[in-house]
């Protein structure tokens, strides 16, 4: 395994990594297979998470996810001369792509990140990503590629998001240098609405909450128990 | 009884089924892609459709306990129409998913020159992409319909065990058998095929390579015929390992060619005290390398 595939794939054991050189030489000699090799991944290379506390990856992303990131890096030196060819590919990845391959892209973003080029790309792909009600798009999409490059209204919606459909704010890069006011108001206002309805206000809403006291002042006096999160639009998918 | 109904379109069915479904056994499914009623009129609507099925249809049936696959492709009926035939050019993208256990629905509608086109060139991509392939036949002219399909399959080189021919009647099931394709029965309440007269080809053909769905979709139609027909089955004498084997591993056992089935522990409750893991070893790739046995695909 290369120096860039291992640092991209950190977790592969001996077997995955021959398995991923395979899968790199074989896109090596027709760069377009990409798009019947990325989807194969899984099965072809490894498959679970990196971390056995973090079933999901939302801190450390999944083996499959490492595969996939080394796939792309390799893809975009070897389409270096010609960038937007890259990034058309990444974006139809991405287009074609089903959860666990779309979350695989959001990941490797931020290894990708190489200018203004890449960012015209993918950036909508993050605010796609947003607009879902998937907890594993979601929290792929407020890693640290968001922390970077998303506009300050979109990144508070996308934390607000995460406390509405469950997802760890552990999953958000970057969340102490860039939470705000505006944004401890907004999750001020959220525990509001769930108190007035009766129900228990996100745990993790405190980590923004703590760092601006005045904030969530009232939620404490009142008495409002931090407690299980509202995970009921991310299970059905209900909600809009 | 442990069902894997092998041709099911969920998209059109309610919550509801799925919970009569689950009751009733169904513990998998295959949903091949196919016409929608209403006619599609651009590629970005399969698209679409190839999304659902992969990605909102899988999720929706995991909630009721139900593994849900797809096969993928451009169905005989929309070959016909030049809006509709650019999809092949994004089928590949799609036949190489985790969960995507066949090629199909392909096969003829009315015959035309525009639907063999389609046909023989999915056949080609099911080898390619070293996918099992499910074949429709016509409701009218079926018998000449099924031989058509039985010459194409034959041209293309497939081996005739990776090819499933479905919608069979009295009339088309000799000549599916002789040719050693897989034969497919879709059990509907007034029109296709009955469970009483499915228990009578099987007393006359055997139970191998035979295979029972619902065949439910938009249409009249009951996505608990697989469980009569297991029923039916009992009430003629079969026994349980029988109902087992039409139901549950015969499916397993085509679909399970891919590689991809996302099946391990779905069918442990199954009947006889058979060994679910027996049934799938050395199926799926996929299973192979879970570090864990429920992590979902």
């Amino acid at each position: 395994m290369s120096t860039r595939e291992a640092r991209s794939a950190p977790d592969l054991d001996a077997t995955a990594s021959r398995r991923l050189d395979e899968l790199v030489q074989e896109l090596a000699d027709d760069p377009r297979r990409i798009s019947t090799i990325f989807p194969a991944v899984a099965r072809r290379v490894a498959r679970g998470p990196a971390d056995p506390d973090d079933p999901d990856g939302v801190k450390r992303p999944r083996l499959e996810d490492q595969a996939r990131t080394a796939l792309l890096a390799a893809l975009a030196s070897m389409w270096a001369d010609d960038p937007e060819r890259f990034t058309h590919e990444l974006a139809q990845l991405y287009r074609y792509g089903d959860a666990d391959e779309k979350r695989a892209v959001l990941r490797a973003l931020s290894a990708l990140d190489t200018g203004a080029g890449m960012s015209a790309v993918s950036l909508p792909l993050v605010e796609d990503a947003l607009r879902t009600n998937d907890v594993r798009l979601v929290a792929a999409a407020m890693g640290p590629y968001g922390a970077r490059h998303l506009d300050p209204d979109s990144w508070r919606q996308g934390v607000l998001k995460c406390l509405f459909v469950g997802v760890p704010l552990d999953a958000v890069a970057e969340l102490g240098a860039r939470a705000d006011t505006e944004l401890a108001r907004m999750v001020a206002d959220y525990c509001r609405e769930r108190a007035a309805a009766g129900r228990s206000m996100p745990a993790d809403a405190w980590r923004v909450l703590d760092r601006f006291g005045e904030l969530g002042r009232d939620l404490r006096t009142a008495g409002t128990a931090p407690g299980v999160s509202g995970t009921e639009a991310a299970t059905t998918g209900r909600e809009t | 009884m442990r069902i894997f109904d092998p041709h099911i379109h969920m998209t059109s069915r309610t919550t509801d089924d799925y919970e009569a479904m689950y009751a009733a056994g169904v513990r998998a499914v295959t949903e091949p892609a196919f016409w929608l009623g209403q006619p599609r009129t651009s590629v970005g609507s399969f698209c679409d459709y190839f999304d659902g099925l992969l990605g909102w249809e899988r999720f929706r049936a995991g909630q009721f306990g139900i593994r849900h696959h797809c096969a993928i492709a451009l169905n005989p009926k929309e070959a016909n129409d030049p809006r509709c035939v650019e999809v092949l050019d994004v089928l590949p993208r799609y036949l190489a998913k985790d969960g995507v256990v066949a090629v199909g629905e392909v096969g003829f509608d009315s015959m035309t020159a525009d639907e063999e086109k389609a046909f023989t060139h999915q056949l080609q991509l099911a080898a390619e992409h070293d996918l099992p392939v499910l074949v429709h036949t016509p409701h009218r002219d079926k018998a000449a319909g099924t031989r058509r399909t039985l010459d194409l399959v034959a041209e293309s080189g497939l081996p005739p065990e990776r090819v499933l021919v479905d919608h069979l009647n009295e009339l088309t099931v000799r000549m599916v058998a002789e040719s050693g394709c897989w034969m497919g029965f879709s059990i509907y309440p007034d029109t296709k095929m009955d469970e009483h007269r499915m228990v009578a080809i099987l007393r006359e053909y055997g139970l191998e390579k035979m295979i029972v769905n619902s065949a439910a979709d938009w249409g009249r139609s009951d996505p608990l015929k697989t469980a009569k027909t297991g029923q039916a089955m009992l009430d003629d004498g079969f026994g349980a390992a029988d109902v087992d084997r039409v139901l549950w591993r015969n499916p397993v056992e085509f679909y399970g060619q891919s590689g991809r089935l996302l099946i391990d522990d779905a069918g442990a409750d199954g009947a006889d005290g058979a060994d679910p893991a027996a049934t799938f070893q050395g199926n799926s790739v996929l299973r192979g390398q879970r570090p864990t046995g429920t992590e979902e695909g």
